[in-house]
């Protein structure tokens, strides 16, 4: 209710004209995004290194191991940088940790997302993460502990970068013109309004009076009830229901069942409203 | 109140089938990519993702059920990712790349290259008059590490050698262009990234870039080897040298627009900046592998200083044309039919 509560939804309107309102991606998941890639990257780089190390250790030839260090550097620089770069072009846009968390990247103007997008994105990668970290894991010619700390508030500051601005930009996204958003696949869950098909209508019969004590949101939570099938939920919301519209209970009569045949006749009465162009927010709404 | 036929209910049976089906499609596009559905499939599926917009337009008019809503706002994004996010086959895009979109974005940079170049030639010219001057300067003026003995204390002699030092261990070419690469690839990148801060710090880095090539010249003509080391430095020099420049360049870019975003917003304006840097980011990378190769393998195999300079001279003229010649704009969009 409150206006204190962020509004994540942003509006992406298709060449179709249709509002697509997608999500912004929160923090956390991006952050968890980010570590998944970090792990994966450490751990191939680290079975690269052991690679290496074995097999140049069980060879005596000289051209060999050499190889072995050509294949380590460019290993260690693919890792570094085509990593993000390859996941992020291919049609998903989204790195394994990313697909995990169920984002994406997408351009901020609905536009398709190019190679230059994705790479302008990733190369400030560099300032915010990788030069800090080198200052950081190098200690040798001049890089004292001072450089490190600064090394490290600078990478805290890009780090956090995105909590500042209200559509969660890294660095990279802001120059890019991209931003990461929720790209859930969802099942499609079956309909609850099943009453008319297992109760014969004759048994609920709702004035209009007893189906206006409530609106969409009421609506919805009792689609949610309804769904869980929980039982001292579903009997609990049953009582307040019937006490609400002043419904007395027939004999025998199911809390499940008359849940179901209230939640289909209030979604129809509902709907009928939105045809003629009246939403009913909530039970408060006018009528 | 006696039917209770719920209108969304009816709507939802309908059309249920062509959602599972559009969305069977799209897991299988995901996984195993668009050259393993056949032609068939993939006609329908921009057909079945206009009908589930349509179908996610009426919903949001009509319907109450939130499961439907929710599924057909996730299905609808999905699908449009896939109908317009991938336009082009990967290798036509990189064909554009090449063709159009890189030689664009660097000439659009062209007052900027003339910058970072003009920084570059002052660093070099002050590094040597100063190393001339007085050979203590080189100690400052060149990082540690990188002049392997090629200082003022060092003999004509010792200095010849270095400019020669093919010899025998030829397996050794390959690991030095490799690293060659890597380190100055991240350097570029380096110093376009930092374009962020107003372009200064790229600015100190050209200099610096400047100053090790000055201080370098310096010491090699006072032994009266300045035209060797010309051959030595410039065979691959000239494309590391121009990628290094253009990377600056495209910091100073970066860094240009965010101080002075003409009168458009300036996110905007940094947007447009962003994706003209990255394209010229992403031929640096690609001329500093080209340098790598130069400065690993060829100057170990070509020690003939004139051959060096003819090397050099050619990698510039090729570069310059490949960048500065005029050509026509290739049609936007340009994607044709799927080959098979």
């Amino acid at each position: 209710m409150s206006a204190a509560e962020p509004n994540w939804t942003r509006q992406f309107i298709t060449p179709e004209g249709v509002d697509l309102r997608l999500e912004i991606a929160p923090f956390a998941q991006r952050a968890a995004a980010f570590l998944l890639d970090a792990l994966i990257l450490i751990g191939v780089l680290l079975a690269l290194t052991v690679f290496c190390i074995l097999a140049a250790v069980g060879g005596h030839n000289q051209i060999a191991v050499q190889a072995l260090v050509v294949l380590w550097l460019l290993g260690l620089f693919l890792l570094r940088n085509a990593y993000f770069l390859v996941f992020e072009m291919s049609p998903r846009a989204a790195t394994p940790g990313k697909r995990a968390m169920k984002i994406r990247v997408a351009a901020r103007d609905g536009a398709a997302l190019t190679a230059t997008n994705i790479f302008a994105r990733n190369a400030m990668r560099e300032i915010e993460i990788f030069l800090p970290a080198t200052f950081l894991i190098v200690h040798h010619q001049g890089v004292d502990a001072v450089l490190a700390l600064l090394g490290l508030t600078w990478t805290g500051v890009f780090l956090l970068f995105p909590l500042f601005n209200r559509d969660r930009l890294r660095l990279g996204d802001l120059l890019a013109g991209t931003w990461v958003v929720r790209a859930p696949t969802r099942r499609l869950l079956p309909d609850m309004a099943i009453a008319p098909l297992k109760v014969p209508s004759a048994r609920f019969y709702f004035t209009d009076a007893q189906l206006d004590a409530y609106g969409v949101k009421e609506l919805q939570v009792l689609e949610d009830v309804l769904r869980r099938r929980h039982i001292e939920t579903i009997r609990g919301v049953a009582e307040r229901i019937r006490a609400k519209i002043g419904w007395a209970p027939g004999a025998n009569e199911s809390d499940f069942d008359f849940l179901d045949a209230y939640y289909a006749a209030l979604r129809q009465r509902l709907e009928q409203l939105m045809l003629v162009g009246r939403r009913r927010k909530d039970k408060n709404d006018r009528v | 109140m006696a039917d209770l036929t719920l209108k969304s209910r009816k709507f939802r049976e309908e059309r249920e089938a062509d959602w599972r089906k559009l969305e069977r499609l799209l897991a299988r596009m995901e996984k195993e990519g668009p050259g393993r559905l056949s032609d068939d499939d993939l006609l329908a599926i921009p057909v079945l993702y206009r009908a589930a917009l349509s179908s996610l337009s009426v919903a949001r008019a009509t319907s109450l059920d939130r499961a439907l809503l929710d599924y057909l706002e996730a299905l609808c994004a999905r699908a449009y990712f896939l109908v317009y996010g991938v336009r082009t086959r990967l290798w036509t895009r990189i064909g554009r790349f090449f063709a159009y979109d890189w030689p664009a974005s660097v000439q659009a940079l062209g007052r900027e290259t003339l910058a970072a170049l003009a920084i570059l030639a002052l660093g070099a010219v002050v590094a040597y008059l100063l190393v001339t001057v007085d050979p203590d300067w080189f100690y400052s003026l060149m990082p540690a590490g990188l002049s392997q003995g090629r200082d003022p204390a060092a003999t004509t002699e010792s200095l010849r050698a270095t400019l020669r030092d093919a010899g025998n261990h030829t397996a050794l070419l390959s690991i030095f262009a490799t690293f060659l690469f890597t380190h100055n690839a991240q350097v570029a990148l380096f110093g376009f990234a930092l374009g962020f801060a107003f372009g200064v710090p790229t600015a100190f880095l050209q200099l610096l870039n400047g100053c090790a090539l000055g201080a370098l010249f310096a010491v090699f003509t006072a032994h009266g080897l300045g035209l060797e080391l010309g051959g030595w430095l410039m065979i691959h020099g000239v494309t590391e040298l121009f990628a290094v420049t253009l990377a600056s360049a495209a910091g100073f870019h970066i860094g240009w627009t965010l101080a002075f975003p003409g009168r458009r917003r300036r996110v905007d304006a940094l947007v447009d900046a962003g994706k003209r840097t990255g394209a010229v980011m992403f031929g640096v990378l690609i001329m500093l592998f080209v340098a790598g190769a130069l400065e690993g393998v060829a100057r170990q195999l070509i020690t003939s200083t004139p051959a060096r300079y003819l090397i050099a001279a050619t990698s510039g003229v090729v570069w310059c044309a490949f960048f500065y010649l005029p050509r026509a704009k290739p049609l936007l969009g340009q994607t044709g039919p799927k080959s098979r």
